[in-house]
């Protein structure tokens, strides 16, 4: 078991100073994610959702507290070194999709991949397999811009999987989505994980992500108040 | 390699801004290149009609001369030695004899030297064979500069005096038998040629000279007692130094314009930057590291330059070799008339300036472009993110 411990906090805390005061959030987070979990960060605005999904993804740094993913102590790595792990381990899925401008759906989804200097074959081999998975391979030349919300949720998820990352992080992925999109790219979310084991995180306060959880954590104030697992999310029924 | 790329890609989708940035820069490419070009077609040029019109292929200066040093005129002549004489009746050579003189223009006073010419030599490109004429007026050619200052004209007589060794003073009318226009200044400015003999026997220093101007032909001879050798390149050396003082001058002209294109490459980092910064939170998100996201931007600066290059030599190889092949009017004198022996200038782009200028541009832009950078080295991926920047 603790051999599968993929992220590990401990203590975790987020200082920020507003002026006079200062707000902690997360504050005294500690928590243990398993390979292969399907977990949300759920809780009202401000709880300090995004803040510890980015401290786990090596994006921001706790003011005190650890973080362990991968078995390495993220909030000691240097900024080449947390690059590293990114580009190696974490696929990020942002609220905002994040798709670069100037290439094409193609090149989106292939960039990790040029990053990670993948040889071009197998590139290009990753890259269809990823555009299979989300059901875009017919878009493949489009630009971001000519894509509709939904599909340009889905080449962010396919770019974040791609590199077969262990670990995903997902923020708000469906706030800019309709219902059904919401729901078209929650399943795909869940047969990777089914399929690929990938571990993916999301941060949420959408019903629509909820109920594909198998394990939902609620913070409060940046506290943990509650961590419910279910091996029958009420929606991931197929 | 894929930094490149993406740059190339990246700065290439940026649309106008990218080609009018591309554009300015061409600007500045081109118009260092072309007026280089002329300075060193200048410094050709005025080193040839120099070499043609004065210094032929080295003089022999008597050893009292200094070309600075009116004083040291008075004594400076010598009997012509044999070996220099030899040169001369050889038509290898040709000698000068130079005297200081008053001169009366329209009842003014002038300090002049008077130089005596053979009018049949050939190694220098002044007009001396227009002296010839005959023994009953003293016949005196001066060029344009010289005209226009002291208000002469082809036909006038004005009153010369000088004093000859014996320090006595004595006085003739010259009559002006021509104006020539060139653009070497030193056969010009406040000198009045004439024919050699007739300067030898009024100033009773007969089959004396001042300097001896060889052909370029010429092998130089070894020792000649009291008379000194100068090569082109000591006479040249003001010359040389004149011309880069010019074209120093010049290039506060064109670095303007650089500078200019360098603001404009300035800016368009510093908008950029904070334009995608959300961008540059997801490359960072996506595991591209800080110094590769300024490499990035740093190399889509640079690739400005790339560009500039390619549009400055679209329009700027015919350009320059135009310019090159047909030459421009060079201005001889200060006014059009007389006879010219100035010529036409031809800009010289030589393959060291081209390249030369390319590298300067290219290295002070990616300086310029790399400068706004520093500002993501301090960034973290959530600002960055967030769209913040500090
Ligand atoms: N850069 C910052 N400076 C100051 N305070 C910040 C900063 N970033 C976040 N916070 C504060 O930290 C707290 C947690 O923010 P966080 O974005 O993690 O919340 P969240 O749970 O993701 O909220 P939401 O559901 O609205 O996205 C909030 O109260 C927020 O105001
Ligand atoms: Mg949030």
């Amino acid at each position: 078991m603790q051999n599968s411990a993929l992220i590990k906090t401990e203590n975790l805390e987020k200082t920020y100073s507003l002026g006079l005061t200062s707000l902690k959030a997360p504050d005294d987070v500690t928590l243990t994610v398993t390979r292969g979990e399907f977990l949300g960060l759920v809780g009202p605005s401000g709880s300090g959702k995004t803040t510890l999904l980015n401290i786990i993804g090596s994006l921001d740094a706790p003011t005190s507290g650890t973080a362990e993913v991968l078995g390495r102590r993220i909030d000691s790595l240097s900024q080449k070194e947390a690059a590293g792990l990114r580009n190696g381990h974490i696929g990020f899925i942002f609220q905002t999709f994040n798709l670069l401008p100037v290439y094409t759906v193609y090149e989106n989804v292939e960039f990790p991949l040029l990053l990670q200097g993948v040889e071009s074959s197998r590139r290009r081999q990753l890259v269809e397999e990823a555009l299979e998975w989300v059901g875009l391979a017919d878009r493949a030349d489009s630009r971001p811009v000519q894509l509709s919300g939904g599909q340009g949720q889905r080449v962010a998820i396919a770019r974040a999987i791609v590199k077969k990352p262990e670990i995903v992080l997902a923020d708000e992925p469906t706030a800019n989505l309709d219902a059904a999109n919401s729901h078209h790219i929650m399943r795909t979310m869940v047969q990777l994980n089914e399929e690929l084991g990938t571990t993916f995180v999301f941060a949420t306060h959408d019903e629509k992500v909820i109920g594909y959880l198998k394990r939902k954590i609620t913070l409060i104030d940046g506290r943990i108040s509650k961590d419910e697992r279910s091996d029958q999310p009420p929606l991931a029924v197929r | 390699m894929l930094t490149l790329k993406l740059a190339a890609r990246n700065i290439l989708s940026a649309g106008l801004r990218t080609w009018l940035n591309v554009a300015a820069l061409s600007f500045a490419f081109v118009s260092i290149i072309f007026l280089q070009g002329l300075y060193e077609g200048l410094n050709d040029q005025v080193e040839r009609s120099t070499v043609d019109a004065l210094f032929g292929g080295g003089q022999y200066w008597q050893n009292a001369y200094g070309p600075f040093d009116p004083l040291s005129l008075e004594d400076a002549h010598a009997p012509i030695p044999p070996p220099l004489r030899k040169l001369v009746s050889d038509t290898s050579a040709t000698s000068i004899l130079i005297r200081p003189a008053t001169f009366y223009p329209h009842g003014r006073f002038r300090s002049i030297l008077l130089k005596g010419i053979d009018p049949g030599q050939t190694i220098l490109s002044v007009p001396s064979h227009l002296l010839r004429t005959g023994h009953d007026e003293l016949p005196g050619l001066i060029g344009a500069r010289m005209a226009k200052g002291a208000g002469l004209k082809k036909g006038d007589v004005v009153t010369v005096r000088w004093r000859d060794t014996h320090g006595t003073y004595d006085a003739r009318d010259v009559s002006i038998v021509e104006v020539f226009r060139t653009s070497v200044q030193d056969i010009d400015n406040e000198q009045v040629w004439i024919p050699l003999d007739r300067l030898q026997e009024l100033t009773h220093l007969p089959d004396q000279a001042t300097i001896v101007v060889v052909n370029r032909s010429a092998v130089p001879l070894n020792e000649v007692p009291g008379w000194e050798f100068k090569d082109l390149g000591f006479l040249l050396r003001d010359l040389h130094s004149l011309v880069r003082m010019k074209s120093v001058q010049g290039s506060i002209m064109y670095l303007f314009l650089l500078f200019l294109a360098m603001l404009a490459i300035f800016d368009t980092q510093i908008l950029s930057i904070w334009r995608r910064r959300k961008e540059i939170g997801t490359l960072m998100a996506l595991g591209m590291t800080r110094g590769g996201v300024i490499e990035l931007f740093t190399m889509e600066g640079a690739f400005h330059s790339v560009l500039a290059a390619i549009l400055g030599s679209c329009y700027g190889i015919p350009l320059f070799a135009y310019a090159a092949s047909l030459g421009f009017e060079l201005p001889a004198g200060t006014d059009n008339f007389g006879v010219a022996i100035g010529q036409r200038l031809f800009p010289v782009y030589s393959p060291a300036l081209i390249i030369g200028t390319t590298l300067l541009v290219c290295v002070v832009t990616t300086i310029v472009s790399f400068l706004p950078t520093r500002t993501i080295a301090k960034l973290k991926p959530v600002d960055a993110l967030r769209g913040k920047l500090v």
